[in-house]
């Protein structure tokens, strides 16, 4: 049976675990090549769990090749316009094409706003706002040449449709990703590119399974963990799941991004255990 | 193997346009189907209306795929006669997973003429109240089968935005009923949540079908270019397919959707944001 992404190509942000991974290859099974980028580095201002490394890009790559397509890796940085086009120029000189993307590369840290620095701030939206920009404006021009349309995939959260203590940077460059997203719907449904966003939940990965995020959920307790935040995760979504996993948002981005989705453009589809309806 | 295997689907509005869609793609998903229809003409509609022959079409097709159906004439606004063919549904086919609530009607073209509130009430009890009714005849089943579920309720671009609004009665209550089914599936999540069913709304441009196809339809579409650009989808298509929106629904009542509840999903070639 043909995939529902068969013979076409993903530039897929962030690819290097978690949620990004998950696009990859998910995309993969389904027939797609991937153009994976990843920073691999730390970033100053992000403290509460660990970046990711070029062992696991590395560890992506590995594994869309598992399923029999092509992936080609770089390491680059959203912030970085210049290597981000370079990556995505590469990747389609050597896969033939571009059809999707998924700006998914994102960080997160928790600080109540006063105690927020300027730099955090700055970097911030410069990888969660500027860097889905970057992402966009380095492939919008392929999209448009290819003359086949395509599917940009945002990834927002439920921070970019409700507010929340404690994530002013953070809910701010989320609720303008989704200004990114209605700008491209409208400017490029021309040529025919639709443009999305999705908003998870909380998502089983290190960005949330970290210490000081238990303890947000649970301040009470000196010595929070996994176990003992699950209940108050749980009470912020309507169904009675503590967290999502990043399977669950790939599935929402796949059918965003195959022919079952053709007519669905400027959409901002939350999967997120009802959190927002709550 | 499909990805609804085993569970059974009730879809309102079934004997053809987006409600057969619906429920051939289920069934290749694997689904067995209780479909309800009213196939009769209601006399503030000016297009005409399914028939018996349109549902028993149903039945055949779902019936070539090797599915099982259970097909009733009934109209949403009797909730008994819903409620019993829902019931009977349930006993032939064993539970109820899956609820479309996509029966509704259009009353443009319609003459209005001291008759607008017989307009704007059918309107409501067809498209909205009629939802609740469907709704209602099917989740205490799927409450006490506690093994959760999916409701999508079929609202409209017209559920999101107003654009368009002429003071007619047909488009007032077409509107008014199209936003009060995302009020009924906001409230629906909430109450359904704690049994793991969930409720979406899907939002269609508007859609090939013999409700909107039509000569009444066209006529009202050509008199005026500011209606026609109002209404005019952002993606260069006039109007999508039924399947666009069954692809939809497919999607948000399998296991892939299987934390998407509360949302309204636009399947709409950019209407909304435009």
């Amino acid at each position: 049976m043909s995939g529902r992404v068969e013979g076409k190509v993903a530039f897929v942000t962030g690819a290097a675990r978690n949620q990004g991974r998950s696009h990859a290859l998910r995309l993969a099974q389904e027939g797609a090549d991937i153009i994976a980028v990843d920073l691999c580095e730390p970033v100053k201002s992000i403290e509460m769990y660990p970046p990711a490394t070029e062992e696991d890009l590395a560890e992506t790559a590995r594994l869309v090749e598992e399923l029999d397509r092509r992936i080609l890796t770089t390491k680059a940085d959203v912030r970085d316009a210049d290597a981000l086009q370079a990556a995505v120029d590469a990747g389609v000189a050597e896969l033939g094409r571009l059809d999707i993307v998924c700006a998914n590369a994102g960080v997160f840290e928790i600080q109540p706003a006063l105690e927020l620095t300027d730099a955090a701030w700055r970097e911030m939206i410069d990888i969660n706002l500027t860097g889905v920009w970057n992402t966009c404006r380095a492939a919008l021009p392929h999209l448009v040449a290819g003359g086949r349309g395509g599917s940009i995939v945002i990834t927002s959260s439920t921070a970019g449709l409700k507010g929340t203590p404690n994530t002013v940077h953070y809910t701010a460059a989320k609720h303008g990703v989704v200004g990114i997203m209605r700008t491209i719907a409208n400017e490029f449904a021309p040529h025919s590119i639709r443009c999305n966003t999705v908003h998870p939940t909380g998502v089983d990965t290190i960005m949330i399974q970290n210490e000081k995020t238990w303890g947000l959920f649970d301040p009470d307790n000196p010595h929070p963990t996994r176990e003992s935040a699950a209940p108050v995760f749980e009470s912020t979504n309507a169904l009675p799941v503590p967290w999502v996993e990043p399977i669950d948002i790939s599935n929402a981005i796949l059918f965003l991004a195959s022919d079952e989705a053709r007519y669905v453009t400027g959409v901002t589809l939350p999967v997120d255990a009802g959190y927002t309806v709550k | 193997m499909g990805k609804l295997e085993g569970k059974v689907a009730l879809v309102t509005g079934a004997a053809r346009g987006q409600g057969r869609s619906h429920a051939l793609r289920l069934a290749e998903e694997g689904a067995d189907i209780i479909a309800v229809d009213i196939c009769a003409q209601v006399d503030t509609v000016a297009y005409p209306m399914s028939s018996r022959a349109d549902l028993d079409e149903t039945v055949a097709e779902v019936e070539k795929l090797d599915r099982r159906i259970v097909a009733h004439v009934a109209d949403v606004r009797d909730e008994k006669a819903l409620n019993a063919a829902v019931a009977d549904g349930v006993a032939a086919l064993g539970g109820v997973d899956i609820v479309l609530a996509n029966a509704g009607i259009a009353s443009i073209g319609v003459a209005e003429d001291g008759n607008e509130a017989a307009v704007f009430r059918t309107l409501i009890d067809i498209n909205l109240t009629g939802v609740w009714n469907t709704v209602h005849a099917a989740a205490p089943t799927m409450i006490e089968q506690g093994r959760g579920g999916a409701i999508v309720l079929t609202s409209s671009t017209q559920g999101l935005t107003g654009r368009g609004g002429d003071g007619s009665a047909s488009m007032d209550g077409y509107c008014a009923a199209k936003h009060g089914v995302v009020g009924l599936m906001r409230t629906f999540a909430h109450w359904l949540a704690p049994h793991d069913i969930r409720v979406n709304s899907v939002h269609p441009t508007g859609v090939n079908t013999p409700m909107i196809v039509n000569p009444v339809v066209e006529s009202f579409l050509a008199g005026s270019a500011d209606v026609g650009d109002a209404l005019a989808n952002l993606m260069d298509v006039p109007v999508i397919e039924a399947r666009d929106v069954s692809n939809a629904i497919a999607w948000l009542v399998s296991d892939e959707g299987r934390y998407v509840t509360g949302t309204t999903l636009p399947v709409d070639a950019g209407f909304t944001v435009r």
